[in-house]
């Protein structure tokens, strides 16, 4: 009897609070977004859809039959369906590994938390073609690492890791930090004294954390979350290395076996299509309402919960879930080089290559931020038809194949802009068209707690929107805005083919090294490589999340 | 702010600078080489080139099929002077798309016709054999088919790899239709199909497979097996080559010249210069592929070509590509 009691007495608290969070309404609305913000997002969303033109031209170059016998074939929607579902799955999956590891990380006395803050969020750096590759040479059906261990057992051979399991478990492993960093940038713009109002009232952790900190969570959540299900949409090396049928495969066959550019872009159109009805589902699902307490307290920390006996079940969690994204790929990678070295192999050169891959991926983590700024300003403050397409629009590029967009812009880039052609500003560019959505939608959340009253109020104080911008905004939105450049460095750091057909002449990144080292076979050379780009991407995150720590 | 905005102006200047230089040096007299063949093997042959010819050879590598396309959307605006593809099936997309020019038949002629384009728009440089590769400690010798045929029995039921969207097997298919029918070749894939032959991404995927045991026997190419010994000499797969058979077919590396080239002469001379015996043993010795031009060996421990004796396809025809991604499609392979 009385723990209901208590239960509705929460639940009546907590309403209470998300109201008083609601409380007040962006502003902004009646005078309108100023020129130069609609003039930036317009060009960054024009430029970005252009993947869209391309494909739609050479759609129109295939014939209506062979549109019909492509759309018509049963193995479209079939495979269409694979995808959706591989996308569906992965994304509510990470969302279990995520908010756990968030909250424990950024909310408790887990001890180590620094640690697996940083642990946790370094899988991201596998690419996900080397992270399936270490989960089959560790769990493939027969002669991997662990059925090589029960083989003394009579274990002659495993269930197989290929298909739905493999591709599932591989691009869970290797994208759930996305939506890893939206959480914790979220928990770290939430206003402490929030939940600690909602404690005072007699709420405990748990109870807090549904009630209070989850609703607020909620852009973060589905930023993040958009951001796994369109990863794991486009991702090829994952499922071919799976042996998953996803609709990647479908058009890479077009491209690769039949040299079909307009049965690869009908195709892609079709990608595009369900790319449409996530990004509508998710602008659903996403509130209008921003989340912001009426003072600009940020910078305080908040109280950790102590975590007592649940320590221990926590950090089992925590132990599991780095083994298997970070600690299996690196061991898979260091047991490479090791054999290599000892079979008297010399390994490769990696600094011209990492210098190029840092020089690359860093220029278009800072530009990927200038540019989404306005995108992301643009959709919160004066949010509108406009400003929604303009924000939309962005994640086109995130959702196709890397080679789909990268085809695209060889295409634009040869014929209508030849002195960019295959120059290091092109491939910044292509960096961006594939991965800007990510800046937007971590800028976006972090926007979504700051109160535009404190710009208004510098407004009115004479402040000029450049000013208000600099001052007001842009520190306050700091943890979005280097979550977002931080995402946009692991992925471009990380991307093939756009590299491999819009770098400069010889301009070889660490991808494109570890690309032609598995091709030729050569273990020694691309462990060496993923092994530096594991270590180059573990100092960037280190550096994100030094400087977040208070 | 004003750090962030300095940073962003510094930022973008290094950019445009650093993309101005690229399209000086990108211009003149550079021989630009679009690569779908590995760095890591065709690197030093390119690099005597550059010392013998003093030629500026610059190469973009990548993946051949990818490259084919991307050839494709620069058109007429290609830098590329000379495509250097991994498989014949590309150097046939660009000739059918007119983007290729002849190559002199002094240079075409050094090669067997079967090894070319019929009328002189890409030419071989290397050959690489089709191979049954299979796990030496899952399969006795004694036990292997003695043709692909055979494959189909019971007795291989989910122990065959293959590489369905591979350029060299779709290669191999078309071979297959054009000395067995289309009929009988659409039936011994649905055969295997139904027998359980296991899917792999690649070549280098399926020796990986056989290496663990996830499959017995492997349908791939000859060229590969040889990288995977030199890093794990305990790696327990050999080759088994089914003479006479088409199983056994020869496919090939080559080269076109592209049609928006302005260095002719020099895609000529570095052609020449690949055709050369010096060249021809490298890819011998150092790629375990066999050389095109008569009197060099072939590679060590495989059987030379005229025993393999390979039937004789236009390897480039599209049309015949086309009816066999239609087979496959038909088989529910791909």
């Amino acid at each position: 009897m009385k723990s209901t009691k208590q239960g509705k007495a929460i639940a009546q608290i907590g309403k209470r609070l998300e109201q008083w969070v609601r409380a007040s309404k962006p502003l902004g609305q009646g005078s309108g977004p100023p020129g130069f913000l609609v003039a930036a997002g317009s060009i960054t969303a024009v430029a970005i859809a252009l993947p869209l033109i391309y494909l739609l031209i050479r759609a129109a170059g295939a014939g209506f039959e062979e549109v019909w016998t492509l759309l018509s074939r049963p193995r479209t929607l079939e495979v269409l369906v694979h995808s959706a579902g591989l996308a569906a799955v992965v994304t509510l999956v990470s969302a279990l590994i995520c908010l756990p590891l968030a909250f424990l990380t950024e909310r408790t006395d887990l001890p180590g938390r620094r640690f697996w803050a940083v642990a946790t969020t370094l899988p991201l750096a596998v690419p996900s073609y080397v992270g399936s590759f270490a989960l089959i040479a560790a769990f493939g059906p027969r002669g991997s690492w662990l059925q090589l261990l029960l083989e003394p057992l009579g274990v002659d051979s495993l269930p197989s890791i290929y298909g739905w399991f493999g591709a599932i478990l591989a691009l869970t492993l290797f994208t759930y930090p996305y939506l890893l960093i939206a959480l914790r940038s979220g928990l770290q713009g939430i206003d402490p004294a929030i939940e600690e109002a909602s404690r005072t009232l007699g709420n405990n952790a748990w109870s807090t954390f549904w009630q209070v900190t989850l609703p607020q969570l909620r852009p973060s959540l589905v930023a993040g979350g958009l951001l796994v299900a369109l990863y794991s949409l486009r991702d090829f090396g994952t499922p071919s290395l799976m042996r998953f049928d996803s609709f990647t495969r479908v058009i890479f066959i077009q491209y690769r076996s039949s040299f079909n550019r307009n049965s690869a872009a009908v195709l892609s159109l079709v990608l595009v299509a369900l790319l449409l009805v996530i990004l509508a589902m998710e602008y659903r699902v996403r509130t209008g309402a921003a989340y912001y307490s009426t003072s600009s307290s940020g910078s305080r920390t908040p109280t950790r919960i102590p975590l007592g006996g649940w320590k221990w079940p926590a950090i089992a969690f925590c132990t599991i879930i780095t083994t298997l994204g970070l600690v299996l790929p690196l061991a898979v990678t260091l047991f490479w080089l090791w054999r290599g070295l000892n079979a008297g192999k010399i390994p490769p050169d990696v600094l011209t290559t990492s210098f190029n891959s840092i020089l690359a991926s860093g220029l278009s983590a800072i530009i990927a931020t200038l540019f989404a700024l306005p995108v992301a300003i643009l959709s919160v403050r004066f949010p509108g038809r406009i400003t929604t397409v303009i924000e939309r629009l962005t994640y086109i590029g995130f959702g196709l194949p890397g080679i789909v967009v990268a085809l695209s812009l060889v295409f634009i880039g040869a014929n209508y802009l030849p002195a960019l052609y295959q120059t290091l500003p092109m491939l910044v560019f292509a960096y961006l068209v594939l991965f800007l959505p990510q800046s937007v939608g971590t800028i976006r959340s972090s926007l979504l707690q700051v109160n535009p009253q404190l710009e208004e109020s510098a407004r009115t104080l004479g402040r000029t929107p450049w000013q208000t911008l600099g001052e007001i905004t842009l520190p306050l939105v700091s943890p979005g805005v280097l979550g977002g450049a931080v995402l946009v460095f692991l992925t471009a750091i990380k991307e093939l083919p756009a590299t491999m057909l819009l770098a400069p002449i010889g301009f070889k990144t660490l991808a494109t090294q570890i690309w032609q080292a598995t091709e030729d076979v050569q273990f020694t050379d691309a462990a060496a490589a993923s092994l530096t780009l594991l270590l180059v991407s573990a100092g960037s995150t280190l550096v994100l999340l030094g400087r977040k720590s208070r | 702010m004003n750090y962030r905005k300095k940073l962003a102006i510094a930022a973008i200047a290094i950019l445009l600078s650093l993309g101005g230089i690229r399209v000086v040096t990108a211009q003149g007299k550079t021989l630009i080489i679009y690569s779908g063949r590995n760095e890591n093997l065709i690197a030093p042959v390119i690099d005597k080139a550059r010392q013998e010819l003093g030629l500026d050879i610059e190469v973009r590598y990548g993946d051949t099929a990818e490259l084919a396309i991307a050839l494709l959307e620069e058109g007429r605006n290609s830098r590329a002077d000379l495509f250097f593809a991994q498989d014949a099936g590309a150097l046939g997309a660009m000739a059918q798309a007119r983007r290729t020019m002849p190559i002199p038949q002094p240079l075409l002629n050094q090669v067997d016709a079967r090894f070319r384009s019929r009328n002189g728009q890409w030419m071989g440089i290397s050959g690489r054999a089709r191979v049954l590769d299979y796990n030496t400690r899952l399969v006795q010798r004694n036990q292997l088919p003695k043709n692909v045929w055979e494959l189909t029995d019971p007795k291989w039921r989910g122990k065959i790899g293959w590489a369905p969207t591979n350029g060299s097997f779709q290669s191999f298919i078309t071979a297959m239709r054009s000395t067995a029918g289309d009929d009988r070749t659409l039936e011994w894939l649905r055969a295997m199909k139904d027998n359980g032959t296991v899917v792999y991404p690649n070549n280098s995927t399926i020796l990986e497979a056989l290496g663990r045991g996830e499959v017995h026997l492997g349908l791939t190419n000859n060229y590969y097996l040889s990288r995977f010994t030199s890093e794990n000499p305990n790696f327990p797969v050999a080759h088994h080559y089914m003479a006479g058979d088409i199983g056994s077919m020869i496919n090939v590396a080559g080269v076109a010249i592209m049609d928006t080239t302005d260095q002719k002469g020099d895609a000529e001379k570095f052609i020449e210069y690949l055709l050369k015996p010096e060249s021809q043993e490298y890819f011998a010795q150092q790629t375990s592929e066999y050389p095109l031009i008569s009197g060099v060996e072939p590679p060590a421990k495989q059987i030379p070509i005229s025993q393999i004796n390979p039937p004789n396809i236009d390897l480039s025809n599209l049309a015949d590509l086309a009816g066999t991604m239609s087979l496959l499609e038909q088989a529910g392979v791909l």
